[in-house]
């Protein structure tokens, strides 16, 4: 049976006057969620009007930096037609009435732009009827302006605030009855595409307690929690006696955990007044860790692994068109390469923390820093044996998640430790915690032949991915999809993959997942086979766009989420051509002669439906020191920018981002155990080597998609390209700190 | 061990082992929360604060070191929001996540006691010792010669 859930709202009066419009979910056609909390209480409600003119919107999604706490209450202000100066903004809990409160994979954005919009054209249609019903005239005679309903052939008007309390009497119209068409056309939005000072700014430069790590809650303690550096390792003994008499400290314990590394895994946790105490108390631990099976995995060994798989045919075949080996022994041209990126870590700044109080009444209150609580709240349940309604949620603004906040294992550390000691505690972790128990972008081996005609162009394609399986042997890590570009734009094409081992390190989605790795090995080797062909490399790339082979057709599971191959393939190449072309004549591309020691690299990407291409300006010295010295971006995301402010910040961030990874970053493994821990050993972009950015957005008749991932794919290949450009070096390995790039 | 020292321009005394950094007795005990934890080794700078009128990373500052001595953190940086920098912030819309920016605006601060006109290079030296996991760098280097009235590249 199909199950149809579908968003109604309901209005009900604010004690003291206004109006409090929810939301409440139908499943086929029954209350799924009952919704509306009582009309005082502040949150649940999208939207609360009150006669003081004052619009408060609840922002309902988590916020990690990515700017949607500002960025859809725009799109319901935007329809509710109020001025931005008059609206709040309020911080939704986790849970109903409320949905798809996450935030990964770009989805917010295209998830809820029009939901959004509706839900304030809906507040306004009901304001109208107010004033209508008020004043004895039709609806459709009255206009709104700035929170004002006019009523112009007789000169009447009413403040939104004036009719909030009188419209809290008027039943919601069903919001999707407001089909696109019946929205504001775009030509006259006066709050979406303005450049919109985040909500939280002023607290954020005032230094306001504001982020998981800064919750207090009366009489909590302060608690470190050591896991085993090998991955899911029981703890054999431990010397709690000595810790717990240490100044500050006061509990300490072992928590059994289980296997998943996903979810509460064994260690020692340490309870006392400050955190510093705690942390001070865990130097003087001593703890035996039972014997691990993956113990005695390293880096060295993959790598070892990977060379010996990738000198042997495929184990699994991922698709296969043409005759990739007949095309290669008649091709003009070949060559070959293999690729490897690294393991990296999300590196939030803030590390991973999570408050929790066990309540005398029963009740598990949470204050979570996630982009997932909803996954949270059904780990914590299913962990401490507590149903998941006697658990509350409060969503606490992130200090950045990059994917790293999708997992939850913090919020049933914290759970654990503070049903455990009876007591509220805030569980902080250090750096080197946060480093060494990351959910790691996992590493990759790719194994490219290809071959080009007398044309140039290319012919065929072949990839060995040498990948990992997971923790339990099954399945292929890393993302790669059947329908990854090339895919159907080269007519002999063969995709294989191998599974290295069993991996015993945790790994996760990190911005851009699987694309962030996949875009670098097939961009620069593209790039391999246009010089292979004699061709520019710009231009290679709009000749292999418009190679598009009708047949064969895509493989199973064409998606729009990760890298996934090409989107719509009716789409991707108009739409990638279209941003090529526009970054060709924004760049310079192919105006410019560079000395050797400096060059132009190229590269495009297709991830969480936005289109990218990039070209990045390098200059290496005799001596390998790289410098970027500009970067240009073309996206296209769709018809419109909700906030040009917020969309060139995640495309800036995405880049550097992306920078920062090609030059510096990797996490390697030793003895089943991360060997880097902090920034010294793991370093960020800095001020002094971030390039400018000329950011353009190219608007195109399609959905309006989002911008925490996309833009980030193309600059690792892009970069990479110019090195080669600069010096005839070509990288096939990250980062760049790894690489001798002295070309005298 | 009472130890006493200079708060945002008020007198403190607190009670915490010598050897605890600055930034634990900020947050955990004189409860200002502004100055945040990044790394514990003094390689990100999220707990800028001014010691004598210094930047200087917290979290490598025993208390016992900052016995006596004068620190502002980013609650004293202003009264309500109206230092130069903290306008530029949120007109320019420099933060992503925000959790850096405390310590970003305390370094950039420092910076323009020292040099009120400086050019990018200046930036680059005050700046670097700052990280930004969200790298919002182009608009903090825009938001500084903002507040300080230059304009980008100057080189006064």
């Amino acid at each position: 049976m199909n199950v149809d859930r579908r968003a109604f709202l309901r209005v009900s009066a604010v004690a003291g006057g206004g109006m409090l419009l929810g939301t409440y979910l139908l499943e086929n056609g029954v209350a799924f969620a009952e919704t509306l909390v009582p009309a005082d209480a502040a949150l649940g409600a999208f939207v609360r009007i009150t006669p003081d003119g004052i619009v408060t919107i609840i922002g309902k999604n988590p916020e990690i930096g990515q700017g949607i706490k500002t960025s859809l209450p725009m799109c319901i202000a935007e329809e509710l037609d109020v001025e931005w100066k008059n609206v709040r903004i309020e911080q939704a809990d986790q849970g109903a009435p409320f949905t798809g409160q996450s935030a990964g994979g770009s989805g917010a954005t295209p998830g809820n732009y029009i939901p959004m919009r509706q839900t304030g054209r809906a507040a306004r249609a009901m304001l109208i009827a107010a004033a209508a019903q008020t004043w004895g005239v039709a609806e459709s005679e009255c206009t709104t302006e700035a929170g004002v309903v006019h009523h112009r052939a007789s000169n009447r008007k009413a403040t939104y605030g004036e009719l909030s309390t009188k419209a809290a009497s008027i039943t919601p119209p069903d919001p999707a009855s407001f089909t696109p068409d019946k929205l504001k056309d775009p030509k006259d939005f006066k709050i979406i595409g303005k450049r919109i000072s985040g909500v939280d700014n002023p607290k954020i430069v005032t230094g306001k307690p504001l982020f998981g790590i800064d919750v207090t809650v009366p009489g909590m303690k302060f608690a470190v929690f050591e896991k085993s550096p090998v991955y899911g390792a029981k703890v054999a003994n431990a010397n709690l006696e000595v810790v717990k008499a240490l100044p500050g400290v006061r509990n300490a314990f072992v928590v059994e955990g289980g296997t998943n590394l996903a979810g509460l895994l064994p260690g020692v946790a340490i309870v006392a007044d400050t955190w510093y105490q705690a942390e001070s108390a865990r130097r003087k631990l001593v703890v035996q860790w039972a014997e691990h099976p993956t113990s005695q995995q390293s880096s060295a060994m993959f790598a070892t692994r990977a060379a010996e798989l990738a000198a042997s045919a495929p184990a699994t075949s991922m698709r296969k068109d043409g005759d990739a080996d007949g095309a290669l022994a008649s091709a003009a041209k070949t060559v070959e390469g293999s690729y490897f990126y690294p393991f990296i870590s999300h590196a939030p700044l803030e590390p991973q923390n999570c408050t929790a109080h066990m309540r005398a009444d029963g009740k598990l209150e949470i204050w979570a820093p996630s982009q997932t609580p909803g996954s949270g709240r059904g780990m914590v349940a299913q962990t401490l044996g507590i149903d998941q309604t006697n658990i509350i949620i409060h969503m606490i603004r992130a200090g950045g998640g990059f994917g790293r906040r999708l997992s939850n294992d913090y919020m049933v550390e914290a759970a654990w430790i503070a049903k455990e000691a009876g007591v509220p505690v805030k569980l902080l972790w250090s750096r080197e915690d946060d480093m060494r128990h990351d959910f790691y972008r996992v590493a990759g081996f790719h194994n490219f032949k290809g071959g080009v005609d007398a044309n140039g162009a290319l012919v065929a394609w072949k990839n060995h991915f040498v990948t990992f399986s997971g923790p339990t042997g099954q399945g292929l890590q890393g993302g790669m999809n059947a329908n990854e570009f090339p895919a159907r734009y080269v007519r002999n094409y063969d995709l294989g993959a191998s599974p290295i081992a069993a991996l015993g390190v945790p790994t996760g989605a990190l911005r851009a997942p699987g694309s962030n790795g996949i875009a670098f090995a097939i961009q620069c080797f593209i790039d391999e086979c246009a010089h292979a062909g004699g061709k520019d490399p710009l231009q290679f790339r709009l000749d292999l766009l418009a190679q598009f082979q009708a047949d064969p057709p895509p493989a199973a599971g064409t998606g729009g989420r990760g890298g996934q191959g090409g989107g719509n393939p009716a789409e991707f190449a108009t739409r990638m051509r279209g941003v090529l072309e526009t970054l060709r004549d924004r760049s310079g591309w192919g105006k410019t002669t560079h000395p050797r020691g400096r060059g132009m690299g190229v590269a495009f990407h297709f991830s969480h439906r936005g289109y990218f291409a990039e070209v990045v300006d390098a200059s290496v010295t005799r001596d390998g020191r790289v410098t970027v010295n500009k970067v240009w971006v073309v996206g296209d995301i769709g018809a419109q920018i909700i906030n040009p402010s917020g969309a060139e910040q995640q495309v800036e961030g995405s880049v550097h981002d992306g920078l920062a990874q090609a030059l510096y970053q990797q996490i390697t493994f030793a003895g089943g155990k991360a060997v880097e821990s902090n920034f010294d050993e793991f370093p960020l972009m800095r001020i002094n080597n971030a390039p400018p950015v000329d950011t353009f957005f190219k608007l195109t008749e399609y959905q309006v998609t989002g911008l925490g991932e996309p833009a980030l794919p193309p600059v690792v290949p892009a970069l990479c390209n110019a090195i080669f450009a600069a010096t005839g070096k070509r990288i096939r390995t990250l980062p760049l700190s790894t690489q001798d790039l002295r070309w005298s | 061990m009472a130890i006493s020292f200079k708060v945002n321009g008020r007198s403190v005394s607190v009670d915490a082992a010598g050897d605890t950094p600055l930034l634990w007795v900020l947050r955990d005990i004189l409860d200002l929360k502004g100055t945040k934890f990044g790394c514990g080794i003094g390689e990100c700078g999220a707990c800028t604060v001014h010691v004598k009128g210094v930047a200087t990373k917290s979290c490598q500052l025993t208390v016992s070191r900052a016995a006596g001595m004068d620190v502002t953190t980013i609650e004293g940086l202003s009264a309500d929001g109206s230092h130069p920098l903290q306008k530029a912030w949120v007109e320019l819309d420099v933060p992503q996540c925000g959790y850096c920016q405390a310590g970003q605006i305390m370094a950039a601060s420092a910076l323009l006691k020292t040099k009120p006109k400086p050019t990018d290079a200046d930036i680059d030296m005050a700046m670097s010792g700052n990280l930004c996991r969200c790298a919002t760098y182009l608009r903090m280097r825009q938001a500084i010669h903002r507040a300080a009235g230059t304009s980008a590249n100057n080189n006064e």
